[in-house]
């Protein structure tokens, strides 16, 4: 019972989501817009969705795609309490840098 | 009597309780009555105690009281011994302090703190009672120590005076030096015998001979307890304490620091007879301390111009002829010289008292003169207490110095010879203090003059007394060789035979000529000094000079006692005081405490230091957050 | 129950005390320690010999924890001495203004007096480390809130230090507990039978000698001592010196030897030796402090340190006078520093330059100062000499020269307390004690029976020696078994 996920070799898909995981990493890393920033955030999550729905597939066990569900669901949720949190921010100092806020130190 | 015998020691402490609760309400003549008689009453029981001992009808028994400290195996009785030896101290101290809380009930009379006093001095006979009956050596260490409190507590009776008080601090720290040394002894007996009873210690102890092994022990337990003695009875190096113990009342200083509680040495030390007999070390070292106290003593007294400081450093001497005594052996004769000391040294106390108290308060012989005429009873007992020290026959002073001597002779010439010099020294510095403060002309102030009287009955009597002991005292004990029949060795024979018959192989006895050769010059060098005082201080008047005045270099160093004092505050008390101040502010407050501040400011060193990592930039922390991971992942992974 | 009943006094008291106001709340504190008191006595002369007190009801059974208590020798007396001295340390901070009208004051020293009876007569692990803390924070408001001027700086550090060594203390009851046999268990009877190696052994000792060294303390642990008792209220130095410090002299008897008694005889020359060295070191100290507390707490340092000498000699000599000279320190310290109080309060100064001649103002204080004084410098006939000759003695039978070092606390312990005595009590009136009352009565109520007790125990040290008597002897036998020698000869 071959679906058409099988396919594709299974480590093909184990490069392409850490590949993606990277960029995400990478892209929290590197840049200062918050909104970048969130997004990186979102493509590391989606890499792990990736991951979980081809090994889902891979050892026919429904679980994966099931936690797949409900990652989509938090970060959804974490999306709108984000984005709200970003807003209040640039409300409050006119601005989406990430370095703008560092007064809570030592 | 026997069932009576813890009366003896119960009655002064009920007087002590008397008098210290009635301190504030009690009349005066109520806390005489009390204080004297319960004296009395405890003299009685050992008058009676004595003459059954004498007659046979008490046998030498152990009185169990109740057990003091049993920890384990090991049990510490309170207990009292009566035999000889226990008896014959008793009679001294209840005799004789009976005799001084008399003359104090006159003395004493219009101080204040006289209910205070009589509390005290009932105290002190309390304690020393418990020091000579005790049969045990714990017991023993109780009465010593609490001699020593009521010491400090009457030497300090004027407690304005601060320099009252550092005589009577002195006096206990020291004797708590002593002390050490016989707790440390007390130790050793204790892990030795097992035991701290005297029976039991002594009866084990026999089983040694002087080539054993044991004999180390011994002798160290010998040293040890010597130590004690030494403070106790103020030997070198413990002895600047007793000229500074003068501070106390003149009564304290004849009961306390002349005819009882400096002499509990002499008695501890045959009360251990066995142990000190088995060690030959211990005793040649006793003989040497006591000669060399005896010699030192008697010098400074040579030059001291304060009538309680002469008797004080004559006390000394003397009690240095008892250890010398004690040293060669003979602790019957050490004894018999208690016994005499007592009698003639707590007579010329008492004389002393009488004297100040006529001369209100006056205690510098440079200042009086020509008292006979004007205290008559005081100076014929004086006199007689004088020439009983001097060591003149037939009174008392010369039969049991005669004895020590005597043996002293026999075990090394020497002795005998630095002893005679001491004698002559002796019999010089007493009459020097008679002659300056009866004879010649006086030389206080008019009104001293105008108010000289005789001391009141109460007074006087216990000097007459004391004074007939001291012309007759020595005839308890005549030695063979003038005829007599040595009671006193023969009544203490059953105490001292195990320790006598240990030493007896190596002595060996005079002929009679040599000791009359030996007492004859004893007599005549003593006569001859005595002559030589009445030519310097009667015939040609000469009176010490006054302070200030510059003495020819060893008379300056004799006025100041050898600067022994100055020499020991310098190399002990600053010292102390000093290496306390560096403990406090180097070792404590720069060493210790500091590594524990440090510790302390570390933690928070580190605190500070570290928190600096939280710079507040989020890529930061990702950064670090991501490197973390990275590396537990990879040390998850590879390790 | 009857121990149920000791705990729950000073606590449901204490709850009273906080409620009321001030004026009867010290009132109903003193009536509610006075009460336990009295139950004590009770407990001690007629319930003790004859009834079992143990009591062990499951508190975390998941866990192997367990309320039990029970009530021993060493517990007994150290329970009479908590119970004697609580109405002293309450009566003795009725005239001071400060805090003798705060009901609070009076909660935190009965829940004081709660705790430490739980320490000493917890049989779990578990409970005695609670309650071993939890009579560490009463005092620590007691001195934060009343103490003088350094208080905040000198009661943290105090608290600070004895945490730390709790919880060494702690690791080593979790550790045991984790070696007992399954179901584990913080019971110290299982503590006993846990199976440790002797480097376990070794680590186990000396988190549990840390605690109780720094509580006792033993030098060189000893630095917090004497400036919390300076800065501390003087109920609270009380507290602390009296019986706070006996809490890590029990925890030696009680937990310490019995847990690791390889470790202890394995370790014990070099605890004697440091026990040795703190004696002299404080009472050297002791003699140039010019404040009289800072010189009392000096003193204590030097007794404590010979009271640990002579423990960790591990004969039953140096057990026995242990047990002795913690009751009798216990006294001699309070009465000590009650009477210092009562002096401070009427001139107003702490430091001996400024004090004399208060004997012409007040006989009755000197005398009852002095019997005190003879007390701590350990004369004979009164309570300190017992326990102090035996003490020398088990150090002198352990190693002769430690006891000859240790022997000059008698000579040292006579300067620096005779020195006091006399610039204080002694000499020429100083003017500020013109108006120096003599002790009323109700300070009379309290030295006169101190007073009396000194010297009773002086006289008859049977009474409380044989209270512990028969588990001295087992426990010791018990060391000397478990030594390595002991463990040679089982081989053979």
């Amino acid at each position: 019972m071959n679906s058409i996920v099988q396919s594709v070799p299974v480590n093909y898909y184990v490069f392409l989501s850490l590949a993606l995981f990277c960029i995400g990493i990478i892209g929290v890393l590197t840049r200062r817009n918050v909104i970048i920033i969130f997004m990186s955030v979102e493509l590391m999550l989606n890499s792990v969705n990736l991951l979980l729905t081809v090994f889902s597939t891979y050892k026919g066990d429904a679980a994966g795609q099931v936690f797949v569900f409900f990652i989509m669901a938090v970060a959804a949720a974490e999306v709108a309490v984000g984005l709200a949190i970003i807003v209040m921010i640039f409300r409050n100092v006119r601005s989406i840098d990430i370095n703008a806020l560092k007064n809570l130190k030592w | 009597m026997l069932q009576l015998a813890w009366l003896i020691p119960l009655l002064p402490l009920i007087g002590f309780l008397i008098n210290g609760i009635g301190y504030k309400s009690l009349p005066k003549s109520v806390a005489s009555i009390v204080g004297s008689s319960v004296i009395l009453g405890a003299f009685t029981i050992v008058v009676s105690l004595f003459i059954g001992l004498l007659n046979g009808s008490i046998a030498p028994t152990v009185i169990p009281l109740y057990d003091f400290i049993t920890v384990g195996d090991f049990n510490i009785t309170f207990s009292f011994q009566i035999d000889q030896l226990s008896v014959f101290m008793m009679l001294i101290i209840t005799g004789v302090g009976f005799l001084i809380h008399l003359y104090s009930a006159g003395y004493m009379h219009d101080d204040e703190g006289f209910n205070k006093f009589f509390a005290y001095l009932n105290l002190f006979v309390f304690f020393m009672l418990l020091l000579v009956m005790g049969s045990n050596y714990i017991i023993m260490f109780i009465g010593w120590e609490g001699v020593g409190l009521c010491s400090y507590l009457l030497i300090g009776f004027w407690f304005s005076n601060d320099s009252y008080n550092d005589a009577a601090k002195k006096a206990f720290i020291m004797n708590r030096i002593g002390d050490l040394g016989f707790l440390l002894g007390v130790f050793l007996i204790i892990i030795t015998f097992g035991s701290t009873e005297f029976s039991q210690v002594f009866a084990l102890a026999k089983e040694y001979e002087i080539d054993n092994k044991g004999t180390t022990i011994i002798t160290a337990i010998s040293i040890l307890l010597f130590i004690g003695a030494t403070g106790k009875s103020a030997q070198i190096p413990l002895f600047t304490w007793l000229p500074d113990a003068m501070a106390g009342p003149t009564p304290v200083s004849a009961l306390i620091h002349a005819a009882t509680m400096v002499t509990a040495g002499i008695y501890m030390v045959a009360r251990s007879g066995i142990l000190y007999a088995l060690s030959p070390v211990t005793m040649s070292i006793i003989a040497i301390v006591g000669i060399a106290t005896a010699l030192f003593a008697a010098t400074i007294g040579l030059a001291q111009n304060d009538i309680k400081k002469v008797l004080a450093y004559s006390t000394v001497s003397q009690l240095g002829y008892m250890f010398l005594g004690l040293g060669v052996g003979s602790f019957t004769g050490a004894l018999f010289h208690v016994m005499t000391h007592a009698f003639f040294k707590a007579l010329l106390f008492l004389g002393a008292g009488s004297v100040i108290h006529a001369m209100s308060g006056e205690q510098d012989i440079r200042n009086m003169g020509a008292l006979s005429k004007k205290l008559p009873i005081t100076f014929i007992t004086f006199l007689l207490g004088t020439i009983a020290i001097a060591g003149i026959p037939p009174f008392a002073g010369f039969f049991s110095k005669d004895e020590i001597l005597a043996k002293a002779f026999e075990v090394n010439p020497i002795f005998w010879g630095l002893g005679v010099v001491g004698a002559m020294f002796t019999a010089f510095y007493m009459f020097r203090l008679l002659f300056l403060t009866f004879f010649g002309s006086f030389r206080g102030t008019h009104e001293q003059e105008h108010h000289l009287h005789e001391s009141p009955l109460s007074m006087t009597v216990p000097l007459m007394i004391l004074a007939g002991l001291s012309v007759v005292g020595g005839f308890f004990n005549v030695p063979e060789v003038l005829g007599g029949n040595a009671a006193l060795a023969n009544y203490f024979a059953p105490i001292f035979s195990d320790a006598q018959l240990i030493m007896t192989n190596e002595a060996h006895l005079l002929d009679h000529t040599t000791e009359y050769i030996l007492m004859g010059t004893s007599v005549g060098l003593a006569l001859a000094s005595i002559l030589t005082a009445y030519f310097i201080y009667v015939v040609k008047k000469t009176v010490p000079i006054a302070d200030g005045q510059s003495l020819n270099p060893i008379n300056q160093l004799i006025y100041n006692k050898y600067y022994i004092d100055e020499i020991y505050d310098t190399i002990i008390r600053k010292p102390l005081d000093q290496f306390s101040g560096f403990a406090f502010n180097i070792i404590e407050k720069s060493g210790i405490d500091r590594i524990v501040n440090e510790v302390g400011a570390g933690t928070i060193g580190a605190g500070k230091t570290i928190r600096h990592l939280q710079t507040g930039n989020i890529g930061f922390y990702i950064f670090a957050m991501v490197v973390g991971l990275v590396l537990i992942i990879g040390i998850g992974l590879f390790i | 129950m009857y121990v149920l009943l000791l705990l729950a006094i000073p606590f449901v008291f204490s709850l009273i005390s906080v409620l009321l106001p001030g004026n009867l709340a010290k009132k109903s504190a003193l009536l509610g320690s006075l009460l336990q008191f009295v139950f004590t006595l009770w407990i001690a002369i007629w319930v003790y010999p004859c009834t079992d007190l143990s009591i062990d009801l499951p508190w975390v059974a998941s866990l192997g924890i367990n309320f039990s208590l029970n009530i021993d020798g060493v517990s007994l007396i150290l329970i009479v001495l908590t119970n004697l001295l609580c109405p002293i340390v309450i009566f003795s901070s009725f005239e001071n203004r400060n805090y003798s009208e705060v009901p609070s004051f009076y909660m935190l020293v009965l829940l004081m007096q709660t705790a430490l009876i739980g320490v000493f007569t917890a049989y779990d692990g578990f409970l005695f480390y609670v309650c071993w803390e939890a009579a560490l924070i009463p005092i620590y408001f007691i001195s934060a809130i009343w103490g003088g001027v350094d208080k905040v700086r000198i009661t943290f550090k105090f608290f600070i230090y004895t945490v730390f060594g709790s919880l060494f203390m702690l690791a080593g009851l979790i550790y045991i507990y984790l070696k007992t046999p399954a179901p584990h268990s913080f019971g110290l009877d299982m503590f006993v039978t846990a199976d440790l190696n002797s480097a376990e052994e070794f680590w186990v000792f000396l988190a549990f000698f840390i605690a109780f060294a720094i509580k006792m303390p033993i030098f060189p642990f000893h630095t917090w001592q004497p400036e919390t008792y300076t800065e501390s209220p003087t109920p609270a130095t009380m507290l602390l010196s009296g019986i706070m410090l006996k809490m890590g002299i029990f925890g030696v008897m009680r937990w310490l030897i019995p847990i690791a008694p390889f470790a202890f005889n394995d370790l014990n020359y070099w605890i004697v030796a440091l026990s040795v060295i703190g004696i002299v070191y404080a009472s050297i100290i002791a003699i140039m402090q010019s404040d009289f507390k800072k010189l009392v707490a000096y003193s204590s340092i030097a007794h404590v340190g010979l009271i640990s000498a002579g423990l960790f000699t591990g004969s039953i000599e140096g057990f026995q006078g242990a047990v002795i000279q913690m009751f009798n320190h216990g006294i001699n310290v309070v009465a000590i520093f009650y009477v210092l109080e009562l002096i401070s309060q009427r001139t107003g100064t702490r430091q001996i330059a400024n004090l004399g001649g208060i004997v012409f103002k007040a006989p009755m204080l000197s005398i009852a100062f002095l019997i005190i004084v003879l007390g701590t410098v350990a004369l004979p006939l009164t309570n300190g000499f017992p326990g102090e000759f035996l003490l020398l003695f088990s150090v002198y039978k352990f190693n002769m020269w430690f006891g000859a070092i240790a022997g000059l606390t008698i000579i040292l312990g006579a300067v620096y307390m005779l020195r006091m005595y006399k610039n204080i009590m002694l000499g020429s009136a100083k003017s500020n004690i013109d108006n120096f009352k003599d002790l009323n009565t109700s300070e009379l109520a309290v030295l006169i029976p101190i007073c009396i007790l000194i010297i009773a125990i002086g006289l008859f040290p049977n009474v409380i020696l044989q209270s512990t008597d028969s588990y001295a002897a087992d426990l010791m036998q018990y060391v000397k078994e478990n030594s390595f020698a002991g463990m040679v000869g089982l081989v053979k």
